[in-house]
C-alpha cells in the first residue's frame, strides 16, 4: 500500500460517524419528546411487527401440522416413495412425483425465460433507441400485469392446441405448455432485473473497453456480463422462485395427475397444483390427507424460500463484486 | 501546423512553445486541431477550437465543470461519436493525418490514443485480466505476462502487488485501481494518453503517486490531462488550455497562464471569482 490510504465512500477515515439507516428519530433526546411523538413511534412499531407476526404464524402452522403428519407417515417414506395417492384405499405419500413435476416445470420455464430475458435486457440497455426501449419496456410491464389465470387459459386453449400440430399425441394437460407459458410469465422478471444489473455496471467500464480498442461484443462478453453476473443470477433466482410457487398456470396447463414422468407431453401434478386441489375442501381438518397438505406446503416453502434467499443474497452482494468501482 | 487558424477562437492561434525550442525542429505536434466543433443533439458542446498539442509533454485542460474539457479530450480519440446525436466538424490531425476521415478506423485510433477515466472502473477478475484486456482484444501474440510486468512496473503497481498480477482487482484501493487503469491503457502501447480527471476521487497521496507516474511516462508519451485540480494542472503540465462554455479561451505555457493570464475570464476562473 506504500502509505497510500484506500479511500472509499463507505469508509471515511475520520469525522462524524455515519448515522445507521433507520436511526433518524431514535436519538437520546427521546425523553424530551412529547407523549404524542412517543405513541406514534410505538404505533409504527406495531404496524411493522404485523408482518413478522404473520410470517411467524404461517411458519408455526406449517410446522405443527407437518409434525403431526410425520408422526403418522415416516419422512423416509415421504421422500422415497414414488406414488402420491393420499385418498386411495392404501394411501401412499411419496412427494417425489410432485417435487419432480415442480422441478421440471420450473427448470423448463427457466430455460425459456433466461436466454430470452437476458438477451432482451442486453438489447434494451445497449442496443435499443429510446423509441424501441419505450415500447418494449411497456410491453414487459403489460406481460407482468397479466393475471396468471389468463396465462393458464392461454396455455390450455391456445398453446397446447398449437403444440398438437407438432406432437399429435400430446395430452390435453401437459408439462411443456406449462413450461412455455410460465417461462413467458417470468420473462419480465428476468428481463427487468437483469437490466438493472446491467445498469449497475459503470458506463466508464464500457468506455474503458472501447478506449482499449475492444469490440462491443468482447466488452459485453468479457467485461459487462461478468461484472453483472451476480445481479443476473439474482434475477434468475427470483424468477425461478416465482415459477416454483406458480399455481394457476400449472394447474390449468399441466393438470393434476400425480405421476412420475419425464415426458413433457404428459400431464403432471406440481406441489402447488396438489395444494390448490386438496385445499378446495375435500380434505376434512384433522385427517391424514389434510395434514399431507401441510407437509407438501412445507416442502414448497422450503424450496421457494431457499431460491429466494439465494436471489436476495446474490442481489445484495452485487455492490461488493463485479465491476470494481470506487 | 497546417491547420487553419480560422476559428473564432479568442486568442491568436497559440503555438505553445513554453519549452525553449530545444527539441529538434522536426518535432511536429501530435495533434493539430483546426476549428473543431462538437454538437450533441444540435447543442454545441465545443465551438471552434484550434490548437496544437506538443509531443512528449503534459497538456492540461482546465475549466469549470461542463465547459467542454471532456468533450475536447474525447474528440482526440473519437469517443464522442459513441454518444447518440454527436456531430463533430472541423479538423483533428493526428501525426499529420486527419482523424475524422471516413476511412480512418476509430478502433485503431483508440489503440494509439489511450484513455483513462475519472471513475477507475476495472473489469472483474484479476489485475492481470485487466491489463491483458486490451492486448487480447487486438490479438496480441507475444508474452502477456512480460507485458503485464512491464506496464504494471511503469504504473508503479508491480511492487504494490507483491509482483503477483493475479491479485483480484476488487482488493485494491482507489489510487491503486487508477494506476491499474493507467497500466491497462499502457498495455496497448498508445502514443498518447488522455486522462479525464484521473485524480478527482483520490486523496493527496494517491494523487501525488499518479502525478509522478504520469511524469515518468514522458517523453515517450504525450499526455493530455483534463482536471479540476488547478494545483495538479499547474504543477504537472507544461502547457495549459483554459476552456469555458465550449470555447478555448486561452492556451499557452502553464506558467504564463497561471501567473499572468491574458484573458479576464481565465483570471476570474483561476482566482475563483464568480462572474
Amino acid at each position: 500500500m506504500a502509505g497510500e490510504h484506500p479511500m472509499t465512500l463507505s469508509d471515511a477515515p475520520q469525522g462524524v460517524p455515519e448515522r445507521p439507516p433507520g436511526a433518524a428519530f431514535r436519538g437520546p433526546e427521546t425523553a424530551s419528546r412529547s407523549l404524542q411523538e412517543r405513541l406514534a413511534g410505538h404505533f409504527f412499531r406495531l404496524c411493522a411487527a404485523l408482518a413478522a407476526l404473520a410470517a411467524a404464524a404461517v411458519a408455526v402452522t406449517l410446522a405443527s401440522e407437518t409434525a403431526l403428519f410425520f408422526a403418522q407417515v415416516s419422512p423416509v417414506r415421504f421422500f422415497t416413495e414414488l406414488a402420491w395417492t393420499p385418498v386411495a384405499e392404501e394411501p401412499r405419500f411419496g412427494v417425489l412425483p410432485l417435487l419432480a413435476a415442480t422441478a421440471q416445470i420450473t427448470a423448463g420455464a427457466a430455460v425459456v425465460a433466461f436466454p430470452l430475458g437476458l438477451l432482451t435486457a442486453i438489447y434494451l440497455e445497449y442496443y435499443s433507441d429510446p423509441r424501441a426501449d419505450g415500447i418494449l419496456s411497456a410491453a414487459l410491464v403489460v406481460l407482468a400485469a397479466i393475471p396468471t389465470v389468463v396465462y393458464g387459459y392461454v396455455a390450455l386453449d391456445f398453446v397446447t392446441p398449437a403444440l398438437r400440430n407438432i406432437w399429435p399425441s400430446i395430452e390435453a394437460y401437459n408439462g411443456i405448455s406449462a413450461c412455455l407459458v410460465v417461462g413467458i410469465m417470468i420473462l419480465p422478471t428476468v428481463a427487468l432485473l437483469s437490466r438493472s444489473a446491467l445498469k449497475a455496471v459503470p458506463p466508464s467500464l464500457v468506455d474503458a473497453g472501447l478506449a482499449l480498442g475492444a469490440s462491443p461484443g468482447r466488452i459485453l462478453v468479457r467485461g459487462i456480463l461478468p461484472a453483472a453476473s451476480r445481479g443476473i443470477a439474482a434475477a434468475l433466482a427470483l424468477a425461478v422462485a416465482r415459477a416454483a410457487g406458480e399455481t394457476m398456470i400449472v394447474t390449468l396447463a399441466a393438470g393434476n395427475q400425480a405421476r412420475l414422468t419425464w415426458s413433457p407431453l404428459e400431464g403432471l401434478r406440481t406441489l402447488t397444483a396438489y395444494i390448490a386441489q386438496a385445499s378446495m375442501g375435500d380434505a376434512p381438518a384433522g385427517t391424514l390427507e389434510y395434514r399431507a397438505l401441510f407437509a407438501v406446503a412445507t416442502v414448497l416453502f422450503a424450496f421457494t424460500f431457499a431460491v429466494h434467499a439465494l436471489g436476495g443474497w446474490l442481489a445484495g452482494g452485487r455492490a461488493r463484486q463485479g465491476s470494481v468501482r470506487q | 501546423m497546417s491547420a487553419p487558424g480560422s476559428g473564432p477562437g479568442p486568442s491568436p492561434r497559440p503555438s505553445p512553445a513554453d519549452a525553449p525550442r530545444d527539441a529538434p525542429p522536426a518535432r511536429a505536434p501530435v495533434f493539430s486541431l483546426g476549428d473543431l466543433s462538437v454538437h450533441f443533439g444540435g447543442r454545441p458542446a465545443l465551438s471552434g477550437v484550434s490548437l496544437d498539442i506538443p509531443r512528449g509533454r503534459i497538456v492540461a485542460l482546465i475549466g469549470p465543470s461542463g465547459c467542454g474539457k471532456t468533450t475536447l479530450l474525447r474528440a482526440l480519440n473519437r469517443m464522442n461519436e459513441l454518444i447518440p446525436g454527436a456531430r463533430t466538424t472541423g479538423s483533428v490531425r493526428f501525426d499529420g493525418a486527419e482523424l475524422y476521415r471516413p476511412e480512418t478506423d476509430p478502433v485503431e485510433v483508440r489503440r494509439r490514443v489511450g484513455m483513462v477515466f475519472q471513475e477507475a472502473a476495472l473489469f472483474p477478475g484479476s489485475v492481470f485480466d485487466n491489463v491483458a484486456f486490451g492486448p487480447r482484444a487486438s490479438g496480441f501474440r507475444g508474452d502477456l505476462h512480460a507485458l503485464a510486468e512491464e506496464v504494471l512496473t511503469a504504473a508503479g503497481m508491480w511492487a504494490d502487488l507483491g509482483q503477483d498480477p493475479d491479485v483480484p482487482a476488487a482488493s485494491l484501493s482507489a489510487g491503486q485501481r487508477q494506476r491499474v487503469c493507467i497500466a491497462r491503457a499502457l498495455a496497448v502501447r498508445p502514443q498518447v494518453l488522455l486522462l479525464d480527471e484521473p485524480t478527482s476521487a483520490l486523496d493527496a497521496t494517491a494523487t501525488a503517486r499518479i502525478e509522478s507516474l504520469v511524469h515518468s511516462l514522458l517523453p515517450r508519451l504525450t499526455v493530455v490531462l483534463a482536471t479540476n485540480d488547478l494545483r495538479l494542472a499547474a504543477r504537472s503540465s507544461s502547457v495549459t488550455a483554459y476552456v469555458d462554455r465550449g470555447e478555448l479561451v486561452e492556451y499557452g505555457p502553464t506558467e504564463t497562464l497561471f501567473t499572468n493570464p491574458s484573458d479576464e475570464r481565465t483570471e476570474s476562473y483561476l482566482t475563483g471569482r464568480v462572474r
